[in-house]
């Protein structure tokens, strides 16, 4: 009997998956059983009264009307962008591509540095927004500014090098079937590049839910108005209301599982009606 | 619907892509544009369909200006050279794209496209694949379903990009003549870009030869094959046989060859090129008044034909082309001298140089 070249000893398949899954477990699965176990320290009383607390139930609201607002902007910022970078030649184009890579470089707290010195009281457009009305720090908008320019980069990152690798070869062969330019992107591009726009759609998603560091800046901690989830989970981690803070942690958790369940449900689903979409063909 | 082409340049960058075409496809005619990579073809077609834009010049579909109508409006057919067929689609819906794309008021109903695509499936031979999806078909398949897909939309004119440029030989023999079997049963204005000649002198009724942006020479298939208009037409449609030299006197003297050439009664001479064929030669063993010797270098005796290289006096190659029959009637043996004799030679005198700046000797 032949081994196949692959085939290791039964030892060291052994270790090597134990090394894997021991990993996983104390780096993924036992801080995640940790802040439900937290959580759950007093009771399911305590933690239902955690969650319906006035300040989380806001905090709440405000995460997801954050991530509602951040997530459309980008994928429709993200589908333009790399259009435009993928299918058109234009100069500056370098310099595009690394410019949309710059939210990335810097520090979530620079980014939010950046809104105060721009809006804040002594910013550089302070004054101007004040004329007009208009409160970006300290505020909701600014709130939503913040998550908008640290989750940017997402949907255009996947989707550049998506269509650059497809070309222009079939836009054009729709196009000279007649397509407008509205059919096309439906028809054509958008099912090219599905599977790449909703993976960064949900790494946005977990971004703009999850970002601490330039919404802190911004926030102002207002609580009840300027509060998302994580800055909540910060305030009452600072107030030793352990429980509380990971009831309200184990919330945000469970917002991730539910994109994670989402996203292999989706793949799953898609994977089912087009077996081939992995094989883009020999030519 | 007859395809006219005025005078239309296209630039990129510094780089003339096309230089001042002007081209005229009649009605119901397939017509190859054949040169070399580089030699403007492939933009020229992109700007019959559209999908480039020209920096001058017009093109007309039936004596009609269609540089203002869009892509979309033209009405023609496009096949890639890498067929750019969609990916995520079955053959069927690819085929059916063009059909369902249209404007509701214009669109077929459902039950007139399945059996219009089922028709151009069957015309294409390919209707047991309906449900396949692109990346599971051969290439030449998949040339095919792009083939079927540009007809759907009942094309007034059909341009095809180095349409089997990416295929192996085998399958490039089958599918070209089976695209001028459907050519001669449609019968659609059809224009195709090649780079290989011998694919062009098989399937097209009228050959364009294009090279550096510009058209060298339009004819038939026979007329481009016997009567080259220019060096490059000659040298590019095959091996042939190169001899420089001058005319004068109504003479050729071109390296070991020295033919007559009345044409040239002037007794100033020019430079020239003599170009033979390595059929056009023929091999003795007598003196001759036309002709020189040379040595037989190398036999390839496999083939209908036989290939032979020889080499002159001064060591030049020479290829030479003999029948079966005549080989074995001569039955030369390599290192023999042989007497060449060219049954046609045809010389191209270089055009005069520019004229000199007038100067104290002018």
């Amino acid at each position: 009997m032949t081994k196949a070249a692959t085939r290791e000893p039964a030892h060291v398949q052994l270790l090597l998956t134990l090394a894997a899954l021991g990993f996983i477990g104390l780096f993924l699965v036992l801080p995640l059983v940790a802040v439900f176990a937290q959580a759950l320290e007093k009771g399911w009383d305590a933690y239902v009264a955690a969650l319906r607390e006035p300040m989380a139930l806001s905090a709440l609201r405000l995460t997801l009307l954050t991530a509602a607002i951040a997530v459309p902007a980008n994928v429709v910022f993200g589908v333009a962008a790399s259009w435009a970078i993928a299918k058109f030649q234009f100069p500056g184009k370098d310099a595009l591509i690394t410019l949309i890579d710059l939210p990335f470089g810097v520090s979530p707290v620079i980014s939010g540095m950046v809104f105060i010195l721009l809006f804040g009281r002594q910013g550089l457009l302070g004054p101007w927004a004040e004329a007009h009305g208009l409160k970006l720090v300290f505020s909701v908008p600014g709130l939503v500014l913040a998550t908008l320019f640290v989750t940017f980069p997402f949907v255009a990152r996947e989707l550049i090098p998506l269509m650059q690798a497809a070309g222009t070869d079939e836009e054009e062969a729709a196009r000279v079937l007649g397509a407008s330019g509205f059919q096309i992107f439906r028809r054509v591009t958008l099912p090219n590049i599905k599977w790449g726009l909703l993976y960064g759609v949900i790494l946005c998603n977990a971004r703009a839910m999850g970002e601490f560091g330039a919404v802190s800046v911004v926030s102002g901690h207002i609580r009840g108005k300027t509060n998302t989830l994580p800055l909540h989970v910060e305030i009452l981690y600072n107030e030793y209301n352990f429980q509380a803070a990971f009831a309200v942690a184990s919330l945000l958790a469970f917002l991730a599982l539910v994109t994670l369940a989402l996203k292999t449900a989706i793949e799953w689903r898609g994977g089912a009606a087009l077996p081939q979409a992995e094989d883009p063909g020999v030519d | 619907m007859s395809i006219e082409v005025r005078g239309v340049t296209k630039t990129f960058g510094s780089f003339v892509a096309v230089n001042d075409v002007s081209l005229h496809v009649p009605t119901g005619e397939l017509v190859a544009l054949v040169g070399p990579s580089g030699s403007g073809k492939t933009s020229l077609l992109r700007i019959i369909a559209g999908l480039e834009q020209a920096d001058a010049g017009q093109v007309l579909f039936a004596g009609e200006d269609a540089t203002v109508r869009d892509v979309r409006q033209r009405g023609v057919g496009f096949v890639f050279q890498h067929y750019a067929l969609f990916r995520h689609m079955s053959v069927f819906e690819n085929v059916a794209f063009g059909l369902r794309v249209r404007p509701r008021a214009r669109r077929p109903p459902e039950g007139q496209i399945r059996s219009r695509v089922t028709e151009l499936l069957k015309l294409v031979q390919l209707d047991w694949l309906a449900d396949r999806y692109p990346s599971q078909l051969s290439g030449g398949q998949r040339q095919r379903v792009a083939l079927a897909r540009a007809l759907a939309v009942e094309p007034q004119v059909l341009l095809l990009d180095e349409p089997f440029g990416s295929l192996d030989a085998k399958v490039r023999q089958e599918l070209r003549r089976w695209l001028r079997r459907l050519h001669d049963e449609i019968h659609v204005t059809s224009v195709f870009v090649t780079h290989d000649q011998e694919e062009a002198l098989e399937v097209a009724d009228r050959v364009v030869v294009m090279n550096q942006g510009r058209i060298e020479q339009v004819g038939t298939p026979q007329e481009i094959f016997d009567r080259p208009a220019t060096p490059f037409v000659m040298g590019f449609l095959g091996v042939v046989n190169v001899f420089h030299g001058r005319v004068e006197a109504g003479r050729a003297h071109l390296g070991p060859l020295s033919v007559d050439y009345p044409e040239h009664a002037d007794e100033t001479a020019r430079p020239a090129q003599g170009f033979a064929r390595p059929h056009e030669l023929e091999l003795g063993r007598e003196e001759t008044d036309d002709g020189f010797w040379a040595t037989l270098r190398y036999v390839s005796p496999a083939g209908a034909v036989v290939k032979l290289e020889l080499a002159d006096d001064e060591g030049r190659l020479v290829q030479v082309e003999s029948t079966r029959a005549a080989f074995e009637e001569l039955h030369p043996v390599v290192g023999e001298r042989l007497r060449v004799r060219p049954r046609q030679v045809r010389i191209f005198v270089a055009p005069p140089a520019e004229a000199p700046p007038k100067g104290p000797g002018a």
